[in-house]
């Protein structure tokens, strides 16, 4: 009871696992293949079953001191040995250092004759001996399947089968059985009613001509893993299943920036251009200027001493370096330099997942900081839409993992509406340009707006964008009354606006002019009706000082009559009237 | 033809059982451990080799748990397998010899069909 409390207790919740050093399967696999157990690798002829096992033993001695044999039925070591020393696995080194042990088993049907009951004991001892005498953690059986070409009773076949795999999880090595697929089953002879811990299945699918390798995790007992088919692709070092959830999206988002070598354009991206390790897609019907767009990028680059790389899937190395010269960009001098390689390929050329390889080889061998693909939609043309995006997702990842920053352009077409085509990827894409082409009055023009920019605050304003000899570029539209225009409509308006702001200031001047003078008559107006009030002030001063004098002069003369005629001075002074006088006299 | 053939149940002699009846016959019978059918074949292949070679033949018996490097050099998956090492060409006989005729055949002691 107690040895059973303790036995729970070192086996935690979460399977143990053997890691396989396969790069990507142990993300879909959570951990490597279930540790002491038995895995099952199905698939068709060349699906890379044998490859998948063999690159499982060596990473196992290499990377994980865990030594290894590899039962093969089909190859002798020697083929072996040469088939994957082009992988860089040496298996006569390895087995030199006792990490590995490669026992080939020869079944030949022609030597062989049935003559009664038996078992395969033989077999069982072989692998012991093979497994006892390197401390083997790791067991391949490839392919179990050829037993039963070589031996007729199916019966003891099946039973012995049931054995072996219980007595290698007695032995407790994690083992890979690869099994041919069959007609509506995983495997031709149902190995996998044996093998229940895990099944991967491999696959080589032919769609429109191309060859796309596929895994799918079948079944995995008592483990999360990822349910979907990823692609996976051979390569020099090895298989790798390159699943769009490997990377956890735990990349560094770096903060500083990079010009997009037009200023106008760092202007409106918060005014100092793309953040480092972002991804940029420019979206736009054909003869937009997308491609001049990226070239300033890479000149921009390659200035500050930058390495460009550009994947071109249209043109002709040589073709955009005369059509970039057309513009002012001499993109020839960052070649020689070094700073700039053109990587031309048909996309039609291979299979999308060939060009991952190559793009992925490429670029690891460049060390670029900024990676152009012009135009990214024409990889779809390598396979199906929904392939080219997750290829995509998988580019994406990869290069900001390595903060390289990544400039797509994306060809649309120009009946469907831009932000739709694209949408499939633009979520990847942490800025996005638009550039359309805008028809009025004869004319097409282009203008560029920022139809997002994640984690900058950008201008909201359209462009119009304009390729001269000098580069690209950025002029404000005309937006007005008369709604957005651009090109020559903008000119016409601006000469329209010109002419009636130079008729407003005449209306004004003469209107001006006109008030001028209406104050002018109004002030000399004003002078006349003064000079009347003097006039007519000096004329009254002059009849009431006239008036005066008379009074006075007329008081005079009756005082001198009065004392003529000895009249009474008056009492009061006042003037005396001349009835008085003249009673009193 | 020398007179020496032992075959007795053939009726006509076609070049290679007849060759190779004449030569001396080098056996071994590789077996896993000690269990009855072990045992069994073991029985089996001594009493067939003694009826139909007589003294022309050197049977040697493996036991694959003491020598597993054997096993693996000789190529032994199934046990019991009596290997035909001489003569020549290389005959493995898996099973527990029960069928005595497809031992006989395999052995080229007797021919395909016959009887």
């Amino acid at each position: 009871m107690k040895k059973r409390g303790d036995q729970r207790k070192t086996n935690p919740a979460t399977l143990p696992k053997a890691p396989t050093g396969i790069q990507g399967l142990d993300d879909i696999t959570e951990g490597g293949l279930p540790l002491g157990r038995p895995t099952l690798i199905c698939g068709c002829a060349g699906s890379g079953k044998t490859l998948f096992a063999i690159e499982f033993l060596v990473r196992g001695a290499m990377e994980y001191n865990e030594p290894g044999v590899f039962m093969a039925f089909e190859e002798t070591s020697e083929e072996l040995a040469q088939n994957v020393a082009s992988l860089g696995f040496d298996l006569k080194d390895l087995a030199a250092q006792k990490r590995m042990i490669v026992d080939f088993v020869s079944i030949q049907r022609s030597e062989i004759l049935e003559t009664g009951e038996y078992d395969l004991e033989g077999l069982f001892v072989r692998l012991g001996y093979a497994i006892d005498s390197i401390g083997a953690k790791r067991v391949v059986l490839d392919s179990l399947e050829t037993l039963f070409s070589g031996l007729s009773n199916g019966a003891i076949l099946r039973a012995e089968l049931g054995r072996l795999f219980h007595w290698l999880k007695a032995k407790g090595v994690t083992a890979v059985i690869t099994a041919e697929r069959g007609d509506g089953k995983l495997t031709r002879h149902g190995l996998e009613e044996y093998v229940s811990d895990c099944v991967i299945l491999l696959d080589n699918r032919v769609s429109n001509q191309f060859a796309t390798r596929r895994v799918r995790v079948v079944k995995y007992r008592g483990s999360r893993h990822g349910t979907d088919e990823y692609p996976f692709l051979i390569g020099e070092r090895g298989l790798s299943v390159l699943p769009i959830t490997s990377v956890g999206l735990t990349h560094e988002a770096p903060t500083d920036r990079i010009p997009s070598g037009v200023p106008r354009l760092d202007t409106m991206l918060g005014g100092k251009g793309y953040f480092r390790g972002s991804s940029i897609l420019v979206s736009g019907t054909a003869g937009t200027g997308k491609t001049s767009l990226s070239a300033h990028l890479i000149d921009a680059t390659c200035r500050r001493g930058e390495r460009s790389l550009v994947f071109l899937f249209e043109e002709s190395p040589s073709q955009l370096l005369r059509n970039m010269r057309s513009i002012g960009l001499d993109l020839d001098l960052w070649m020689r330099k070094g700073l700039l390689l053109l990587h031309a390929a048909r996309p039609t050329l291979y299979g999308l997942e060939s060009h991952l390889v190559t793009m992925h080889k490429v670029t690891d061998e460049f060390k670029p900081n900024v990676v152009v693909m012009d135009p990214v939609t024409n990889l779809s043309s390598g396979g199906t839409v929904n392939e080219a995006k997750s290829l995509l997702t998988r580019l994406i990842d990869y290069f900001k993992t390595k903060q390289i920053t990544t400039f797509f352009t994306s060809l649309t077409a120009g009946e469907r509406s831009e932000e739709a085509t694209d949408i499939g990827i633009s979520s990847l894409m942490d800025t996005w340009l638009l550039v359309r082409d805008m028809e009025s009055n004869g004319e097409r023009n282009r203008v560029l707006y920022v139809l997002k920019s994640r984690g900058m605050a950008h201008s909201n304003q359209v462009r119009e964008f304009r390729l001269t000899n000098r580069g690209i570029d950025l002029v404000d539209v005309y937006v007005g009354p008369g709604g957005v225009l651009t090109g020559t409509a903008r000119l016409a308006q601006q000469a329209r606006e010109a002419a009636d702001q130079q008729a407003c200031e005449v209306a004004f001047l003469t209107r001006k002019r006109q008030l001028d003078r209406n104050c002018l008559a109004l002030s000399s107006q004003i002078k006349a009706l003064h000079l009347d009030l003097e006039n007519a002030q000096e004329e009254l001063k002059k009849i009431s000082a006239q008036e005066q004098f008379r009074t006075a002069t007329d008081a005079q003369v009756r005082a001198v009559m009065a004392r003529a005629r000895y009249a009474d001075p008056l009492a009061n002074g006042a003037h005396p009237t001349n009835a008085h006088p003249r009673k009193e006299v | 033809m020398p007179a020496s053939v032992t075959i007795t149940r053939k009726k006509t002699r076609p070049p290679s059982p007849a060759r190779a009846a004449q030569k001396k016959f080098m056996l071994r019978l590789y077996v896993a451990g000690t269990t009855p059918r072990s045992a069994q074949a073991i029985l089996d292949a001594q009493k067939l080799c003694q009826q139909h070679l007589g003294g022309r033949f050197k049977l040697e018996v493996i036991d694959i748990y003491q020598r597993p490097a054997l096993a693996r050099d000789e190529q032994i998956i199934a046990v019991p397998t009596l290997v035909r090492r001489l003569p020549q060409p290389l005959r493995k006989l898996v099973g527990d010899l029960s069928n005595a005729e497809r031992v006989l055949v395999g052995l080229d002691l007797l021919v395909r069909g016959e009887n």
